[in-house]
């Protein structure tokens, strides 16, 4: 069967999509993400779709829920890499992807990730 | 180029929605849409298709480039014998859905295109044209 590839960097998951999903290979990324997260207690997932030509409302559903699924198994989603043409559209189909952070690169990402994390550290310290 | 000027692709499975995809891409790009524009027709495409596999149990969507005075456009037809929908009004509004998904296919599809027209016939089927111009 047709898989995404999930990388780990660190406590972070790196997903690149790169082909045109079709519906049932998304539904798929979404159940391996969360075990993936789990199984590597990862604390982060960034999702690089900057090859990606189309995000349809139901692959704008599939980035939400991987998103609020990550969150309650507490690891941070950044949607990475996407495309102007991409964003224009998103917004003016009706799906403003709430609850969905973005970064411009993986790099980008990245740094949001950690930035977080020092955050919830320092937070956590205080209230120690 | 797609030699011809219409194009029928069928839409039975999962797989046909990404074909639906990639076929009004060729389409949008041989006709020189902009890169938005070929975005906006490709997603309109994708919900459109989606609908027609899920709500009307498979179809086919007819692509066609159409002129209009000086304007260059792309017509899509997406034709279901499915059960049809009883409240087309209802159907359209943002967040309506009878199935699982956002509710954004049909209203969606309409605010990426220039033109849009739905009829269906409970029993029958649904019909839904977009065009959009250049």
């Amino acid at each position: 069967m047709e898989r995404i590839p999930i990388l780990k960097m660190g406590d972070s998951l790196l997903v690149t999509i790169q082909v045109d999903m079709h519906d049932r290979l998304a539904m798929t990324l979404q159940e391996d993400l969360t075990t993936r997260i789990v199984q590597h207690r990862a604390r982060g997932v960034l999702i690089d779709i900057s090859s990606l030509e189309v995000v349809d409302s139901f692959m704008g559903r599939m980035l939400a829920n991987i998103a609020a699924m990550s969150r309650v198994l507490d690891a941070q989603t950044v949607v990475v890499g996407m495309r102007p043409a991409v964003a224009i559209t998103l917004v003016e189909l009706g799906l403003s992807l709430h609850g969905v952070r973005t970064a411009l690169n993986v790099e980008k990402g990245m740094q949001l990730i950690g930035h977080d994390r020092r955050e919830d550290d320092t937070g956590a310290e205080r209230e120690a | 180029m797609p030699n011809a000027k219409h194009e029928a692709v069928p839409i039975v499975s999962h797989d046909d929605i990404v074909k639906v995809r990639q076929r009004v891409r060729d389409w949008a790009v041989a006709l020189g849409f902009s890169l938005v524009d070929q975005t906006k027709l490709v997603t309109a495409a994708s919900e459109l298709a989606r609908n027609t596999l899920v709500y009307g149990q498979g179809g086919t969507v007819l692509v066609e480039a159409v002129s209009n005075d000086s304007r260059q456009g792309l017509r899509l037809t997406f034709e279901d014998h499915g059960p049809g929908i009883p409240d087309v009004q209802l159907a359209m509004k943002d967040g309506f859905t009878t199935g699982t998904g956002l509710g954004l296919g049909l209203s969606g599809a309409r605010r990426l295109s220039h033109e849009f027209e739905i009829c269906s016939t409970p029993g029958k089927g649904t019909r839904v044209v977009i065009v959009r111009w250049k």
